[in-house]
């Protein structure tokens, strides 16, 4: 509700309504207007809803706001990852649907709408709207306005010029001139009886063929513009995309590489992170969120390789969302990637999660030194310590078991099972 | 850890098909020695020029290539060269990608970050007309052939692993090479080739309708 942007500019800046890109019934005037004052959308509905049995006062405020009010620059989620963006403006992907309210949506503005409707009807019926003579022609005009000014929404003409079929929109807007052509011709025609009717539909007919010649050349052109804008301007924040990132993560890791080139390890890891954000930025949508198993070890194995710059390639196959006992199953997982990336010296760490129909199972493999498991007193006492704290007792405390097989030079593999029943557990609470 | 490369008499004649000079250099310099690159390609048609040309034992072969990507390729050079073997070598792992290639024909799949020598001990197994699945791979493999696939209904044996492939393609995922499967099984490795082999024959042979929903199933999720 307050501009926080502006306060801490320390000026006031005027707060804008604008009407959403997506997620709107008809011109996106009500959800603008509700979210500039705060209140629930329902309630604005309602109010032109109101409105309009005073005269259509409703509808005319709708169509003005309509007009009136510019779309919402910043519709775009600021989360979605740049690559994910700069392919959705240039078409190549479809914008995520309009959310869990999109279904109540339309079926609550119908229910509005044939409100209104019947109340409308009932003034007549009580004498106080316009004649009966007038409504159906109105009703029908109205329609017939709608579907041009739908067609002349500015949103709609980039699609409208840029859509090869560009029939349907010829169509729709053909149609909706006829509508209101047709109520011309029915109003006249009751007024004045039928034989007026064919002189008035040719008067019409020229008027609307010299209207169309006046002014078609004129929104035809415009149109053109508009969308060459639209587009050289997605083009331009698209390429502004591009450069920003390559400027806070490539730029400044080559920078980086130049200047330690000597050092391999470090050379190594830097590069690995960076195609490791590089590709998460392109694609990031892909990847599981860190409440899955996928995700999380995902996750934890970024974490080890940026701590100790061994690379971790993590294959999973199905996926389940975490509960408290899952979380524990990665932190088991996590403990293990760690030890191997401190203690084997191992090049490479494999990581593989396996959801089955009976137990979930997370298995960590180096091939590096290895040790004795059954070996006590020796130098690793304390890391045998900590996985028996932090992987066995951990995975135990769970209900799940932890096997830990290693022989000197053969490596190290931890073997991490949890039933299934576990990590399902409270899925449905 | 891995096994040394097993001694070749002649050295492999390879093919490298990538739309990126600078990692073509690279490759060449990390596997020159080991294995004979004798043609480089950078798009589709130079790739099956260079291949029908040189007529290699293996050709490493990209994924996104100018001109309709790898499997344009194999499909191209297997209308003249049916017994061409390729072994995809790709910085993408999206399963579209990976199974597509190997859809297309390809005898196996690595990802770019493999390093030299296990890259030319997997061109020496494709080269000996075996597969070659990273663990990302093996990884898809049994993704694809659970759950939605779970249920074929055109070809039972087809579209099903057996519990030993199953096994084996388990433990690639693992990290595990194909000696240590071996091992693990209590197997030779010839018989762990054997398994491997017949699982990319299921792959690129299972009904299409099946993977492909299963492909799409994945997107969502």
């Amino acid at each position: 509700m307050t501009s926080t942007a502006a306060d801490a500019a320390g000026g006031y800046e005027y707060r804008r309504a604008y009407r959403p890109a997506d997620s709107r019934m008809i011109g996106g005037v009500a959800e603008g207007l509700a979210a500039h004052f705060g209140v629930n959308v329902f309630w604005v509905r309602l109010a032109f809803v109101v409105a309009t049995w005073f005269n259509g006062v409703g509808i005319l405020a709708y169509g003005l706001l309509w007009w009136l009010l510019p779309i919402d620059p910043d519709t775009e989620d600021p989360d979605t990852p740049a690559g994910i963006r700069a392919a959705t403006r240039r078409g190549l992907r479809t914008p995520s649907g309009r959310g869990p309210q999109a279904l109540s949506d339309p079926v609550q503005t119908i229910a509005l709408l044939a409100l209104g409707l019947g109340v409308l009807l009932l003034t007549q019926a009580v004498g106080w709207g316009l004649g009966t003579s007038a409504l159906i022609p109105v009703l029908v005009a109205v329609v017939g306005v709608a579907l041009v000014w739908r067609q002349v929404d500015q949103t709609r003409w980039n699609r409208w010029v840029t859509q090869p079929t560009g029939w349907a929109a010829v169509a729709r807007l053909s149609l909706g001139l006829a509508l209101v052509s047709a109520a011309v011709i029915f109003a006249v025609g009751q007024r004045s009886g039928m034989d007026a009717l064919l002189d008035v539909s040719a008067v019409l007919l020229i008027a609307v063929i010299g209207i169309a010649l006046l002014v078609g050349p004129w929104i035809y052109r415009l149109t053109r513009e508009l969308g060459a804008e639209r587009t050289e301007r997605a083009r331009t924040q698209e390429r502004a995309d591009v450069a920003a990132h390559l400027h806070d993560s490539v730029l400044q890791t080559l920078a980086i590489l130049q200047k330690n080139s000597d050092n391999p390890r470090m050379v190594a890891t830097l590069a690995r992170r960076q195609e490791r954000e590089l590709r998460e930025w392109l694609y990031g949508s892909r990847r599981p969120p860190e409440t899955t198993l996928r995700g999380a070890l995902d996750a934890a194995a970024s974490q080890v390789e940026d701590d100790h710059g061994v690379p971790v390639e993590v294959v999973g196959v199905g996926d389940l969302a975490l509960n408290p006992h899952g979380e524990a199953l990665v932190r088991a997982a996590g403990e293990a990637i760690v030890n191997a990336a401190k203690h084997s010296g191992a090049e490479a760490i494999d990581v593989y999660a396996e959801v089955g129909g009976d137990d979930v199972a997370v298995f960590v493999r180096d091939r590096g030194a290895g040790f004795d498991p059954d070996g006590v007193g020796t130098s690793e006492a304390g890391t045998k310590m900590g996985i028996r704290e932090s992987i066995v007792a951990r995975m135990e405390r769970h209900g799940g078991t932890a096997e830990i097989r290693s022989a000197p030079g053969d490596g190290t593999e931890v073997r991490l099972s949890m039933p299934r029943h576990r990590l399902d557990e409270g899925e449905e609470s | 850890m891995t096994t040394p490369a097993r001694p070749r008499q002649p050295e492999l004649r390879v093919v490298l098909v990538d739309d990126h000079a600078l990692f073509r250099t690279g490759v060449r310099a990390e596997i020159d020695g080991s294995v004979d690159v004798v043609g480089e390609a950078e798009d589709v048609d130079s790739a099956v020029a260079s291949i029908v040309e040189h007529r290699p034992d293996v050709v490493l072969l990209d994924v996104h290539l100018p001109g309709g990507g790898g499997t344009q390729v194999i499909a191209k050079v297997h209308r003249t060269l049916p017994e061409m073997r390729f072994l995809a070598l790709s910085v993408s792992d999206a399963a579209e990608d990976v199974i597509g290639v190997i859809r297309a024909g390809a005898r196996g799949y690595v990802t770019k970050s493999i390093a030299g020598k296990e890259l030319v001990e997997a061109i020496g197994r494709v080269a000996d007309g075996d597969a070659v699945f990273s663990p990302r791979l093996a990884g898809f493999v049994l993704d694809a052939f659970a759950g939605t696939i779970e249920v074929a209904q055109v070809d039972e044996d087809l579209d099903r692993l057996t519990e030993r492939e199953r096994e084996v393609m388990r433990l690639i995922a693992r990290g595990y090479a194909y000696k240590e499967v071996a091992k693990e099984l209590f197997i030779s490795i010839k018989t762990v080739e054997t398994h491997v082999s017949s699982v990319l024959r299921k792959l690129q042979l299972s009904s299409r309708h099946e993977l492909t929903r299963w492909a799409s199933d994945r997107r969502l999720i």
